[in-house]
């Protein structure tokens, strides 16, 4: 196929996260900045691939009235010495406001708390695709490294310029610059006053290696951690403006109910409350939360519904219900599945699979399914919308805040000029909150209330009229010679998605596919996307085949494998656990790994399986990681950990259960989420490689749980299990 | 028509006329502005909302104004005397307990009123009895070593 160089980039396709241009990309005059600014020193980095397309314009340190359009990232000195910097990216809990912060200390050599990030918000930061992909460390943090080391050298410019000596001579250090040989210095506050400097940078400047940070690389902790645990943060369903109404919107029954009948008197003549009605829409904004509830209540309606298939008939539909394959795949009206225009099939193959299979001494053909589960970002969607004449402001939680003012210039026909977003740091999202359909149902309410309005979902509502991780079938079938040499591997996977499906052993003949197909539910991202699937059918896979050769699962694996950062990762991991040690009886040891998006991973737990009540426990969980440099090791272990804890819901008991349009457990009293007394003893082994550029940590170090505690399930009891979650009621064997 | 009522919250004496059958959640969120407290599930199954009444930890989604009137109300917003941190605000910054931290405020409410019961706890004491509190994020592992260590600051003598 012809995207394998996308593929080792870890940037393959990936039909469920959302990844649209921006329509439109307009001149930035940087009066402009200035004037919003105040005086300073201003640099901006320009994307590698736009500067290529500028050449002609704009050079090096442009002086013209005009900055180059395709801006990544920029920083800004001001008379006061702050150092503020504006990115695109937003904060949902994976720490970038602090590891990207680390980077500008790094490079600019000031102090922590002398910089302040601005992220997220549509009319200040730069246009940035969104939050997802592990993209962040890569890219964003590069970057802004690169803004910072030329804002640096613009400061040592100007102090070598005022004292007439040559800049070789002269320090940047802790916010100021100086210059050993006649002892003087001067702050970058004094450098910038009365000044207007701007730089474009071409991103090519050199930058301090890995090898000799002194900020960067270390651990430090979230830089604004005091006003969260004082409560004093404003998540964006803490927002609040005068005259604020509360919003509450009617939902149908069921997925895809048309609405056949509605009567709005009795909601009408509850003081305050407005009722907004608009197509399938209806809605209210009413002076509280309860009296908004009291009116939805009030509403009487009737409803269109369809009958839709259930969980139980799930995995048979997607089996049977492949799109033809240059389809983007279809769902019900207003899915990511119709609106995303990537989501093609993929495949690709080298070698003769059939024929390898057909001359293998071995043969294996098995089954994995996935279930649909659910984010449940403890803060549930939440916005507040703002109309001021034809504009709108809306402060909301989102991955994608330029994708959510694309939404709603769309569906309020206006350009995206008068949409301005705006990202409070918030309540996570795991891949769960691209999308701006609670932005869009508190500005149609805002809009007919002619007063601003903060709509927050109910638990319920973000259970059903989200989205799910993708379910899934995955069909594997292998051939092996008597010596364990895999020889053909033929790996298709069903509606769950592309990301992770290559393996990463070494199969002379290998046909893998990804076959799009019609789902029942709506579905969209989440952390990991796919490769948890993929990698939970092809570990699982790797077991079983070990199994029927008789060798240790380890040494099979070690066997198949060139790739040095992988052996090295199974190897660390491996050698922490004790792999081989002797167990008690009713334990079993397990392990999965791999690599996605520049990250690699080993998972090995060991379980404990009670026979009398068919309780799995996961008792010990080691983690080998490997994602290059490391730019903040306390970050990067909570993000491990955490990942962890999140693979452990999947893998043993989360799952949606639906029938005809509704979810059946969508609340946390019905759908069991990792609590306390799930976690594991965590162990977690960092390999820092000082010599390879920083990846982003955390979606992949999670794939592995899944298959390592299947694998260890089967070690413990014999009994194989196939499908995620693997135990939702405890192992039932019958 | 409205009755007010009086809510003794951080040693401050609120007036609401919000309806005595609102949950305690919405009255400090909605109408007191004290929104620390944050709204996870509203079925009292994860924790988000905790706050103290008379000094024990209580879901306040699942507690209605009128039962909570006329008792002491502490949250999150009440628990650091000036400038200073309580030690388990403290222990949490510390052990960087959180990610998004949208958690956080009703894991330190739980593990206040777990403190004032039993000083000395185990790691399984303290993951038993916060088990009611949901971290998505899964920072499980941090905020027990957070509670150890708010547990053995609140135990030395005061200086």
């Amino acid at each position: 196929m012809s995207n394998d160089l996308d593929f080792q980039a870890g940037r393959e396709p990936e039909r469920y996260e959302l990844t649209t241009p921006p329509r439109y990309c307009f001149e930035v005059d940087r009066r402009e900045f200035f004037k919003f600014l105040g005086a300073g020193v201003l640099v901006v980095c320009v994307w590698k691939d736009a500067r290529g397309m500028q050449e002609s314009g704009s050079d090096k340190g442009a002086r013209g009235q005009s900055l180059p359009k395709e801006i990544g990232a920029w920083l800004h000195i001001g008379e006061d010495g702050t150092v503020t910097a504006y990115t695109g990216k937003v904060e949902v809990g994976q720490n970038i406001r602090t590891s990207l912060t680390q980077g500008i200390a790094e490079e600019l050599h000031v102090p922590v708390e002398k910089i302040q990030m601005v992220m997220g918000d549509t009319k200040l930061t730069s246009y940035d695709r969104g939050t997802f992909g592990s993209r962040t460390t890569p890219e964003m943090n590069l970057q802004l490294r690169k803004v910072a080391s030329a804002a640096r050298d613009i400061l040592i410019g100007i102090a070598a310029a005022q004292w007439q000596v040559d800049r070789n001579r002269l320090v940047a250090s802790e916010g100021k610059i100086t210059d050993s040989a006649n002892q003087r210095s001067v702050e970058y506050a004094a450098l910038v006053k009365g000044k207007q400097f701007t730089e474009t940078l071409p991103a090519e400047d050199p930058l301090i290696p890995a090898t000799q940070w002194t900020v960067a690389g270390r651990s430090l902790p979230k830089v604004n951690g005091r006003d969260f645990v004082t409560g004093k943060h404003r998540y964006p369903s803490d927002q609040k403006l005068p005259d604020m109404l509360y919003g509450k919107i009617l939902r149908p029954p069921s997925f895809g109910a048309t609405l056949s009948s509605l009567d709005t008197h009795g909601a009408e003549t509850i003081p305050g409350a407005i009722v907004v009605h608009d197509g399938n829409f209806v809605g209210v904004a009413a002076p509280s939360a309860e009296i908004a509830s009291r009116a939805v209540s009030a509403i009487r309606a009737e409803w269109k519904s369809q009958p839709q298939i259930s969980n139980k008939e799930l995995f048979e539909y997607l089996r049977k219900n492949e799109e033809p394959a240059e389809s983007g795949g279809s769902g019900p009206p207003g899915s990511l599945e119709r609106s995303d225009s990537s989501g093609t099939a993929f495949r690709s193959e080298t070698g003769s699979v059939d024929k390898a299979l057909a001359s293998a001494d071995h043969r294996l053909q098995q089954a994995y399914t996935v279930a649909y589960i659910a984010h449940i970002p403890l803060e549930p969607r939440a916005a507040l919308a703002q109309w001021s004449g034809d504009s709108v402001t809306v402060w909301t939680g989102t991955q994608r805040p330029f994708g959510v003012r694309a939404e709603l210039a769309e569906a309020f026909r206006m350009p995206e000029e008068r949409v301005r977003v705006l990202m409070p740091d918030t309540g996570s999202a795991y891949g769960g909150k691209h999308t701006g359909e609670t932005a869009i149902e508190a500005a149609r309410l805002a809009r007919t209330a002619k007063r601003p309005v903060k709509l927050v979902w109910t638990r319920e509502e973000e259970f059903t009229w989200a989205y799910f991780r993708p379910a899934g079938v995955i069909e594997v079938t292998s051939g092996m010679r008597k010596d364990g040499t895999i020889v053909a591997w033929d790996f298709h996977n069903y509606n769950s998605g592309a990301m992770g499906i290559r393996t990463f052993y070494d199969i002379e003949n290998q046909r893998i596919q990804f076959h799009v197909t019609r789902t029942p539910l709506r579905q969209g991202s989440y952390r990991a996307l796919a490769a948890t699937a993929n990698h939970f059918a092809r570990e699982s896979d790797m077991d079983e085949l070990a199994f029927l050769v008789k060798m240790d699962p380890l040494e099979f694996r070690l066997k198949n494998l060139k790739n040095e950062r992988l052996r090295a990762v199974f190897e660390a991991a491996a050698k922490k656990f004790g792999w081989g040690q002797t167990k008690a009886a009713g334990h079993g040891f397990g392990m999965g790994g791999g690599f996605e998006k520049g990250g690699n991973v080993a998972t090995f737990v060991e379980v404990a399986v009670d026979r009398s009540t068919d309780d799995v426990k996961v008792l010990r969980m080691v983690t080998a990681f490997e994602c290059g440099a490391i730019v903040n090791p306390d970050g990067l272990l909570n993000q491990i950990e955490g990942a962890n804890i999140m693979g452990i819901g999947g893998a043993l008991f989360e799952a949606i259960e639906f029938s005809n349009g509704r979810i059946l457990n969508g609340r946390l009293s019905d759908y069991r989420v990792p609590r306390f007394s799930d976690v594991p003893v965590l162990e977690t082994v960092l390999l820092d490689r000082k010599d390879v550029p920083s990846a982003g940590a955390g979606e992949s170090s999670m794939v592995g749980v899944a298959p390592a505690i299947a694998n260890a399930i089967f070690d413990a009891t014999g009994v194989r299990l196939r499908s995620l979650p693997l135990v939702p009621n405890g192992l039932r064997i019958s | 028509m409205a009755t007010t009522r009086q809510l003794n919250v951080n040693g401050r004496v609120y007036t609401t006329d919000a309806d005595p059958e609102t949950s305690l959640l919405f009255v400090l969120r909605d109408h007191l502005d004290l929104t620390g407290t944050k709204y996870g599930c509203g079925e009292g199954q994860c924790g988000a909302c905790t706050v103290l009444i008379d000094g024990k930890a209580r879901r306040s989604c699942i507690t209605r104004l009128a039962d909570a009137a006329q008792k002491q109300i502490t949250t999150i917003e009440g628990l650091a005397k000036g400038d200073r941190l309580h030690p388990v605000q403290q222990a949490f910054l510390d052990e960087a307990a959180m990610q998004c931290a949208y958690c956080t405020s009703g894991m330190i409410m739980s593990a206040v009123s777990l403190l004032s019961v039993k000083a000395e706890l185990s790691a399984a004491e303290i993951s038993r009895s916060m088990e009611g509190n949901v971290c998505r994020c899964g920072t499980y592992v941090r905020i027990v070593a957070a509670v150890q260590k708010a547990a053995k600051v609140m135990q030395e003598p005061r200086q």
